[in-house]
């Protein structure tokens, strides 16, 4: 007897509950992920579909999915890696690829046809040129995807790391040398 | 009055729940790296045990005792926090998505939390009334708050200190709580008062 | 008068070290051997080069066109030939080079025909034109085009203007003597700043270490018949900064997100005063400036240095010392230490210290920060040091900005006092330019973004609009083709099939024709393009005979020695 009043009560408890649930989870529900947003805005948005995706904006909904990890993106660096773990409470991890010096594409114009098969492939509108006019590639647009060099048919585009010049210069982390100090003679 | 007062301080002070009774852990290290998801935890736990408190003295009052059922408490008084828990993910899911996804896996975690079940059931043996079950409920979440506050505080200085490498993280969080555990020793003298 | 002087918190007190330049009057530097004009010597954009090797330029002669509103013209600093317009190392801490005018004097020293201006009768339009033209910039060391800061804010009045002859830094004495021996001209100068801005009040702040200059000051203003009050400041570094000197002489405070003009005060050094008096009177551009040359040095000296003279030129006539090491632009607390000793004087140069190991002890290795405070209580900005080097070296920037840096003048008080010795400063410089870098590339990501989706939303237009062209199209061909065959419904099935039949495999056959065509152009167009590669590529690279090794390794290694120097195919893009 006791029993069963243990298991109705038990029961009841269980019931009222699931109710209250369901009830609030119709009442709460969440639509949209803004999350995504977040992690976009985070990605270097250089389009160049190294992680695997074909652009930034698919891989941040994966990793906001949790499908992926978050260290597939090199040009967002390991800073990067580590501004998501920040986001997202994961574990930073070094990154899966070799994270190469900055590089923007130039156009040898000497060796360009005309064919507009670079400006079609360029995702960020960095080329500038019309069918057998002169292309060029405006520099500072210029995200270093690297999605250029493929369609070109005579290889004219090259890639040329960015150097260091008076307007990108940064100051160093300050570190002082220790000199070990010359021995001093006894008294 | 001062009855309440007693237990109000007793509870966030004297008998801290992390740092005296040592119950709580698994948030308490978990989610101190940064301060904002400090205040989260703490709202939410607040939330939680104030709430679980109030529900399993109406339950162990109304339900287990008149009917002589109280083997049945740890069971009821887990599936009423679960709730509770669940209830609350889903309305941080509403309000600030952010905060759940920077609390994670710990968001949950509440309802196996010792402390959240602890308290009810420390509650029940000390013998309070619903009042002093409330106040002491609510104390004990508040302590809670405090010392994760506090603690996340710390580590976040921490993080731009010089720690030797084989330190750094867990290692030295870990020696932190336990000097934090040392100064809150200091409060024992308190409970002369009582 | 009396005046009641407001205080700032903190600063310190250093030894002056003034006294040694003090001794003799301004004296003229001779002709360097070359000059060295960078183009870029203000803040702003890059003026352009008008000039090209070869030419023929008088002193005075404009060089590079100022670009922008914010930019100032640099000019010739003496008659010569131009040897080249090429990058040349900076006066900078990177070591860096920038576009620079190389002028081989011809020692004649002739000047472009100056015309001198009646202010009065110009618009304060054509006036900052011609200070622009001119190439006047502030002499401080900010070196802030000075016809930027010529406009009064709309919304609330000038009331006071500041002019700075505080110079607190030690060793510096260029401004103290300037104002000794060219006081009237200095007073001339204020008068037009006066008229462009139209203040209730002038002050000229000079510290109570210089009382010949003040004197001088006060006599050359009553002399004119002018109503500018020369108010003596306490000293005590940084006075001489323009928030600080602002606060003592008016107690305004100006934050870092406001402009000094939104409180209706501005500053001026009183050597930019001269030089605009040299532009509009005279008619003569900013072409030197006066320089301390003091440090390791037997005769410190100032001297009127023309702009481009290579630093080792002039310091040799102050005779250094044998263990000189360096040179230091600036003062100890703010001066740079120079990448190598021939960089060229710029019109941000108001000193040369001669640097020693013996002047200068090297830094001891820094300690840790024990949070003493004494930086908070030396910082003139009220900010708190210790703060900002804690989450600059745990590279935590947005709490660095919490706590302030970019409030930061970097004047090296908290350095100075700190007992731990730490580089405050440098850890600053360093958040300071990781930030700035971060924004930048933020910027750029943001409009990356921006042209991606851009272009994603042009893509399918077209693609919508391609396939509704070839609805139309083909929705028209069924329409003619219905036509067709309700005309032909007489003529016998098999005859009107075949005839549509044709009719669609004639179209197909074309195209398809039309596409050989092009793939055969696109196919010869390669071929050209790889047999014109090939033609630029280097042939005879294998079978040597020895004598052709020979010669082609004294080349290598001669090409080793001069390709450091050389610029990159990037640089040459971007020059």
């Amino acid at each position: 007897m006791e029993i069963v009043l243990a298991i109705a009560i038990m029961a009841l408890g269980a019931v009222v509950l699931g109710a209250a649930l369901g009830f609030a989870s119709i009442k709460f529900k969440v639509e949209g992920d803004p999350l995504v947003e977040k992690i976009n805005s985070i990605l270097p948005q250089t389009q160049c579909g190294q992680c695997g995706f074909p652009g930034c904006k698919p891989y941040s909904e994966a990793i906001a999915k949790g499908e992926v990890d978050i260290n597939l993106c090199p040009p967002g660096g390991l800073e990067g890696v580590q501004r998501l773990a920040d986001l997202l409470g994961r574990e930073v991890k070094p990154l899966e690829q070799e994270e190469r010096p900055k590089q923007i594409a130039i156009i040898d114009e000497n060796t360009c046809i005309g064919c507009t098969l670079c400006i079609q492939a360029c995702p960020v509108d960095a080329i500038v040129g019309a069918a057998k006019q002169m292309h060029t590639i405006i520099t500072p647009l210029c995200t270093g995807c690297e999605l250029c060099l493929p369609p070109c048919p005579v290889e004219c585009i090259r890639m040329e790391a960015i150097t260091e010049n008076l307007d990108n210069w940064k100051w160093k982390f300050p570190v002082v040398e220790i000199k070990a100090a010359p021995m001093q003679k006894a008294a | 009055m001062s009855h309440y007062l007693f237990i109000l301080v007793g509870a966030v002070l004297v008998n801290n729940v992390v740092l005296v009774k040592i119950l709580g852990l698994c948030p308490f290290m978990g989610v101190s790296k940064k301060l904002e998801t400090a205040y989260g935890m703490g709202a939410a736990t607040t939330f939680v045990l104030t709430m679980a408190t109030g529900a399993s003295y109406i339950i162990d009052h109304y339900l287990l005792i008149p009917f002589g059922l109280e083997y049945l408490r740890t069971l009821s008084f887990i599936v009423t926090i679960a709730a509770i828990v669940q209830l609350t993910e889903m309305v941080i899911a509403k309000t600030s998505p952010s905060l759940q996804q920077t609390l994670g896996i710990y968001l949950p975690l509440i309802t196996t939390n010792c402390a959240v079940l602890g308290v009810p059931l420390l509650n029940i043996s000390n013998g309070y009334n619903f009042i002093d079950s409330l106040l002491f409920g609510a104390g004990s979440a508040f302590g809670f708050s405090l010392v994760l506050i506090l603690f996340a505080g710390m580590r976040e200085r921490i993080e731009g200190a010089d720690v030797p490498i084989y330190f750094r993280g867990v290692a030295i969080a870990m020696v932190t709580a336990g000097l934090m555990a040392l100064a809150f020793m200091g409060f024992a003298g308190l409970d002369k008062y009582q | 008068m009396l005046m009641n002087l407001f205080k700032f918190k903190g600063g310190v007190k250093p030894p002056t070290n003034k006294t040694q330049s003090l001794g003799l009057p301004i004296a003229q530097a001779p002709l360097p051997t070359r000059l060295v004009v960078p183009l870029h010597q203000s803040i702003g954009g890059m003026p352009r080069p008008v000039v090209k090797a070869g030419d023929k330029v008088l002193k005075g002669q404009l060089i590079g066109q100022a670009d922008g509103w914010i930019s100032a013209a640099v000019h010739a600093p003496t008659s010569g030939t131009v040897l080249e317009v090429a990058l040349h190392v900076q006066p900078h801490p990177s070591g860096l080079d920038a576009l620079c005018v190389v002028i081989e004097p011809d020692g004649r020293d002739q000047w472009i025909e100056r015309t001198a201006l009646d202010y009065q009768a110009m618009t304060p339009e054509q006036v900052r034109e011609h200070l622009q033209q001119s190439g006047v910039v502030g002499l401080g060391g900010a070196v802030f085009p000075t016809h930027g800061k010529l406009t009064a804010s709309k919304t609330v009045p000038m009331e006071e203007m500041v002019i700075n002859g505080a110079e607190c830094e030690p060793f510096i004495t260029c401004d103290d003597l300037l104002m000794r021996e060219r006081a009237e001209e200095v007073v001339r100068g204020i008068g037009i700043f006066r008229d462009l801005l139209q203040p209730k009040k002038v002050l000229i702040g000079i510290e109570d270490n210089k009382p010949e200059a003040a004197a001088a000051m006060r006599a050359a203003v009553s002399a004119l018949n002018e109503k500018f009050d020369v108010v003596q400041v306490p000293t005590l570094y940084p006075a001489g900064g323009a928030k600080q000197l602002i606060r003592v002489l008016t107690g305004k405070e100006v934050p870092a997100s406001k402009r000094s003009t939104d409180l209706g005060v501005q500053c001026f050094n009183v050597a930019t005063a001269y030089t605009a008096w040299r532009a509009i009177a005279h008619g003569e551009p900013v072409v030197s400036r006066l320089v301390t040359v003091s440090g390791n040095v037997d005769a410190p000296r100032n001297y009127e240095v023309l702009i481009g003279t290579p630093m080792d030129e002039l310091l040799k006539l102050a005779n250094p010392h044998p263990d000189t090491d360096g040179i230091v632009m600036g003062g100890p607390m703010m001066g740079f230490l120079m990448p190598n000793n021939q960089v060229p004087v710029v019109k941000a140069t108001n000193c040369l210290i001669a640097h020693s190991p013996r002047i200068f002890p090297p830094a001891p290795p820094e300690m840790p920060c024990i949070r003493c405070g004494s930086c908070a209580q030396a910082c003139p900005h009220e900010l708190q040091p210790f703060e900002m080097y804690w989450f600059s070296r745990a590279k935590n920037f947005g709490k660095t900005q919490e706590y302030h840096i970019f409030d930061c003048i970097e004047c090296g008080c908290c350095s100075f006092v700190c007992p731990s010795r730490i580089p405050l400063v440098q850890y600053f410089r360093f958040a300071k330019s990781e930030i700035w870098a971060r924004e930048r590339e933020k910027n750029a990501a943001d409009g990356a973004k921006e042209r991606f989706e851009f272009k994603q939303l042009r893509d399918e237009r077209e693609k919508a609009e391609k396939a509704e062209k070839l609805a139309k199209a083909a929705a028209a061909q069924a329409a003619k083709k219905a036509a067709e065959a309700a005309a032909a419904t007489e003529a016998t099935s098999t005859e009107t099939a075949s005839t549509s039949a044709v009719v669609e495999a004639t179209p197909t056959v074309a195209v398809d024709a039309e596409k050989e065509a092009k793939k055969a152009t696109i196919l010869a167009a390669m071929e050209r393009a790889k047999a014109q590669r090939e033609a630029a590529q280097i042939k005879n690279t294998e079978n040597l005979n020895a004598q052709q090794q020979r010669d082609i390794a004294e080349i290598e290694a001669r090409r080793e020695v001069i390709q450091p120097a050389a610029p990159t195919a990037v640089d040459e893009n971007k020059a």
